[in-house]
This record gives C-alpha cells, sequence and structure tokens, in this order.
C-alpha cells in the first residue's frame, strides 16, 4: 500500500513537473522533449490502474508518436523561414489567474461529490476485455475510427504536400 | 489511492495545459498545451473506468488517443502550410480575417 503511494507521488510530481515545463520553458525544442516525459508519465499512471494495454498505446502513439510529428514539423518549418522559431508567452498573469481560478473551481466541484476509495476489481483482464468491447458494443465507432484516420492521412498529406 | 487522487491530478494537469494555450504565442506551442489538456482527459477516464470496474473508459480513452494523433497530424500540417504563405507562426499574426 505504501508503495503504491510513493510511486503515485512521484508520477504526479514528474507529471505535474513536465507538465509545467512544456508551457514555460523558452525552447520549442525543450518544451516537446518535456511533453514526452510528460506523457510517459501518464503511461506510468495508466500502469497503476491496470491499464497496461493503454500505457503500450499511450507510449507507442503519443510519445513516439505524436513527439516525432512535432519535432519533424519544427524542422521543417524553421528550414522554411531559415530562423530558430520564437517560443514566448504573452498574458502570463492573466493566463495564470484564469487557469488557477478554473483549477479552484474544478477542485470545489470535487470537493463536494463523493467518490469512491478502493478501484473494483475487473471481471477478466483488461485488454481482453477491450478487444471485446472494440468489436461488440463499440464496433461501429472502431470502424468510424478508421475512416477517420484514412481522412486525416490523405488531408495532411495534401495540406502539407510540396509546392509546384 | 482513491480516485479522487487521480481527479486531482488531472485536473491539475488540465489546467496547465489550458495555462500553455493561453499564453503561448507560437501556434506549434498551443498544440502542446491541447496535448496536456486532451491527456489529463485520458487520465480521467481510465481512473473512473477503474474505480467502477467498467471498461468503457478505457475503451473511450483508445478513442480519445488516436483522435489526437490524427488532430495533432492536422494542426501541424496547417502550421507548415501557414508557414508557406505568411512566413509565421504566431497566432496572432494569423488575422486576416479580420474586417
Amino acid at each position: 500500500m505504501t508503495l503504491e503511494v510513493l510511486g503515485f507521488w512521484v508520477l504526479a510530481i514528474v507529471l505535474v513537473g513536465s507538465a509545467l515545463a512544456v508551457v514555460t520553458t523558452k525552447n520549442l525544442f525543450h518544451s516537446v522533449l518535456w511533453l514526452a516525459l510528460a506523457l510517459t508519465g501518464t503511461a506510468g499512471i495508466f500502469l497503476m490502474l491496470n491499464a497496461e494495454f493503454l500505457a503500450g498505446v499511450q507510449i507507442l502513439l503519443y510519445a513516439g508518436g505524436v513527439v516525432t510529428v512535432v519535432v519533424f514539423a519544427i524542422v521543417v518549418t524553421e528550414k522554411l523561414v531559415g530562423t530558430r522559431l520564437a517560443h514566448t508567452s504573452r498574458r502570463v498573469w492573466l493566463g495564470g489567474a484564469v487557469a488557477a481560478g478554473f483549477l479552484g473551481l474544478l477542485m470545489s466541484i470535487l470537493a463536494g461529490v463523493p467518490l469512491p476509495m478502493a478501484p473494483i476489481p475487473m471481471t477478466e483482464d483488461p485488454t481482453r476485455l477491450i478487444g471485446t468491447a472494440f468489436l461488440t458494443r463499440f464496433l461501429l465507432p472502431f470502424e468510424l475510427l478508421a475512416v477517420l484516420l484514412l481522412v486525416s492521412l490523405l488531408a495532411a498529406s495534401y495540406l502539407a504536400r510540396p509546392e509546384e | 489511492m482513491g480516485l479522487s487522487a487521480y481527479l486531482t491530478l488531472a485536473a491539475v494537469v488540465f489546467s496547465i495545459g489550458l495555462f500553455g494555450v493561453m499564453t503561448r504565442r507560437n501556434m506549434v506551442g498551443i498544440l502542446l498545451g491541447i496535448e496536456l489538456m486532451l491527456n489529463a482527459v485520458n487520465i480521467n477516464l481510465v481512473a473512473f473506468s477503474r474505480f467502477h470496474g467498467e471498461v468503457a473508459g478505457m475503451v473511450l480513452t483508445v478513442f480519445a488517443i488516436s483522435i489526437t494523433v490524427a488532430e495533432v497530424a492536422l494542426g501541424l500540417a496547417i502550421v507548415i502550410l501557414l508557414f508557406r504563405t505568411r512566413k509565421t507562426a504566431m497566432a496572432d499574426h494569423v488575422d486576416w480575417l479580420k474586417g
């Protein structure tokens, strides 16, 4: 039990710290690398919640795919402009106040709701349940997702095509 | 750890992402903030799924992750396109819809 609490706190500190670094660091590349750390920390949280499949998907798609694509985009755009991308913030105090106010609102809602303290064990292995759900209850959204991925692939390659 | 610990963590990460979206000038920076916000929502979904013994939340998380990947690919394609035509990455400079 104490190990679980310790693990949660370590992951929470890594996650919140790297998330803060993503939105405050001056260098765009460093921002992306901190985001990769934050996404990996989230994969750790998924592992703590017994969602091994999701932790794998998180690392492959997010920390692997998204971060690579963003780095590619930065490199391509910097080559197009020929200068380093500026990465500054504006209205930091106003933005901080709004974000803190929003956090306070969420916390006040959370404090007023009775929440379960202990997880309810799944009837089977979660990965098996996810696979079954995909092909039974969620079959239509699953197929639509395939169409969405195809459409976005075509659209992205059309929008970013080389100039004639 | 109870459900409220996970929800609190997700709320903090979501607020940090919101801060990034509101304060960053660079369009890629804004996209990174959106990533953080979506990530926080995924933590919520998985935590609720675990604490209710119901797999639907995890399935929705897979959908959310896939749709986010599509969104990032399209968003970055638009950023590259804007670079070609306007030579800028600043969201404030993209204001030619202004009357």
